[in-house]
């Protein structure tokens, strides 16, 4: 530090060295700069990896890509809540600054986590419109204008993970897969082309880890950083799941109309 | 327990919660509240309710077997939770930690109120009516041991109804959703003036 005693950035952040060891706390003091982030935070300690006692650290490991809040892939807890760390400011966030992994998922190292339970539920549950063929099938049904820009809201989804963070039910006693994917099975199943298949996505998010799980906290849209209305999305699914159990307990001819 | 039965299991848990279970408490509640007429009144009513055909038939299948499975359940439901109201401290969050916490102590509550009157009453040990509602309630530790679980039981229902329509899909849009709030707040503040006037009226 020198003599005009600069305005600082204390971070206190949870370390991991590795998937199984013990987290532990560390602290970082940096010079103050305009406008920084929690990345360029990051970046200061990776550039010169000294903690607060002065003393010589491994730089802190984070995932990071789009740096504008449309990947996910930099999304952690800071200060008690999850969020990605590319759109934390530091002037708006309060000092101390402590950042955490998301530890819903597992953790990799320091603020990295493993996100891959995510895309095996998107796997589960079928989220993707079935296009392909032996021969071209042509143009599918049009879309109203309307519900494409409804739908569009929806689609924002990046699978972030913040939700699953942020829901009580989502935890290691539990296999709920969360809001995210399930919110893409509306999504899906709202497109034209998709809803030939509504049936099939709706009898998998009735399965294992599904849509049930849900205690209706309502955490995950306080929490989505895009505003996507999930509960709205569960508790349609949920209505729409009611009439697929009668449909499949009594026989249908209906199954996807 | 097959993961793939969770889905009917729950949507289950949400029925019976409602039907009978549901209807069951604020009968009950109604039926207490005789007793701010009197003694003569609660006994009658309750003498009525003892009295109805098939009554171990319909204590059975409209209580005791709805109730275990929602208690039992539901002990698997509220502990699977990792709540976090700290983290965000929102109303509806609060109605979830709050929903099994009240859950919890209802399990407790209500095995020890069927033990301390309809088994009393089945070992022949007792019977059912005003004088031994008013012994158990002079005690003001009992007393205040009722009163949180008539209320954990009027605010655990209301709240239930509150999810049992979204867990159904009957109450989708936020609007809606914030309409059934008010409603079911209704719904709690009736119920539990029945019910804690019929407490009140014992001692």
């Amino acid at each position: 530090m020198d003599a005009t005693a600069t305005k600082t950035v204390v971070l206190e952040i949870l370390r991991q060295d590795s998937t199984d060891s013990t987290p532990y706390w560390e602290k970082f003091e940096l010079n103050y700069r305009p406008n920084m982030n929690v990345i360029s935070a990051l970046m200061e300690i990776r550039r010169n990896p000294v903690n607060v006692d002065g003393k010589q650290t491994t730089p802190v490991n984070w995932d990071m890509n789009c740096l504008e809040e449309v990947c996910g892939a930099c999304s952690m807890v800071i200060n008690g809540r999850p969020r990605q760390s590319c759109t934390a400011l530091i002037d708006q966030l309060e000092q101390p600054v402590r950042l955490e992994p998301m530890k819903t998922f597992p953790v990799v190292r320091d603020l990295i986590v493993d996100r891959t339970r995510m895309f095996d539920s998107l796997k589960q549950v079928k989220a993707w419109v079935p296009i392909d063929g032996t021969y071209d099938l042509g143009e599918g049904p049009r879309m109203p204008e309307r519900k494409r820009q409804w739908a569009y809201e929806l689609s924002k989804c990046m699978t972030c993970g913040v939700c699953l963070e942020a829901c009580p039910n989502v935890n290691s006693g539990s296999d709920f897969m969360g809001p995210a994917p399930l919110s893409q099975v509306r999504l899906m199943n709202a497109h034209p082309t998709g809803a030939m298949n509504k049936d099939e996505r709706l009898n998998a998010i009735m399965g294992e880890g599904g849509l049930a799980n849900c205690g209706n906290s309502q955490n995950c849209v306080v929490a989505c950083p895009k505003g996507i209305p999930l509960t709205t999305s569960i508790a349609a699914l949920n209505r729409d799941t009611t009439v697929q159990m009668f449909k499949n307990f009594f026989g249908s001819d209906h199954m996807v109309d | 327990m097959s993961k793939d039965r969770e889905f009917y299991l729950r949507r289950l848990h949400s029925l019976v919660g409602i039907i009978p279970v549901g209807l069951f408490l604020a009968q009950h509640l109604v039926v207490n509240h005789f007793a701010t007429k009197g003694a003569e009144s609660f006994n009658t009513a309750v003498h009525f309710m003892e009295s109805l055909p098939f009554v171990l038939f319909l204590e059975w299948f409209v209580i005791y077997i709805p109730l275990m499975f929602h208690a039992f359940y539901g002990l698997y439901i509220a502990f699977t939770a990792k709540n976090n109201p700290q983290r965000y401290g929102t109303f509806r969050n609060w109605m979830f930690v709050l929903q099994r916490i009240t859950g919890i102590i209802l399990v407790v509550f209500i095995a020890w109120h069927i033990f301390e009157t309809r088994f009393q009453k089945a070992i022949g040990a007792q019977e059912v009516n005003f004088n031994m509602m008013a012994d158990i309630l002079a005690s003001p530790l009992m007393f205040a041991f009722y009163v949180i679980g008539v209320v954990s039981a009027t605010f655990h229902l209301a709240n239930g109804i509150w999810s049992f329509l979204v867990s159904w899909g009957i109450t989708q849009s936020p609007t809606s959703q914030r309409i059934s709030t008010y409603v079911t707040i209704g719904i709690f503040l009736a119920l539990t003036v029945v019910g804690v006037r019929a407490l009140l009226a014992f001692v």
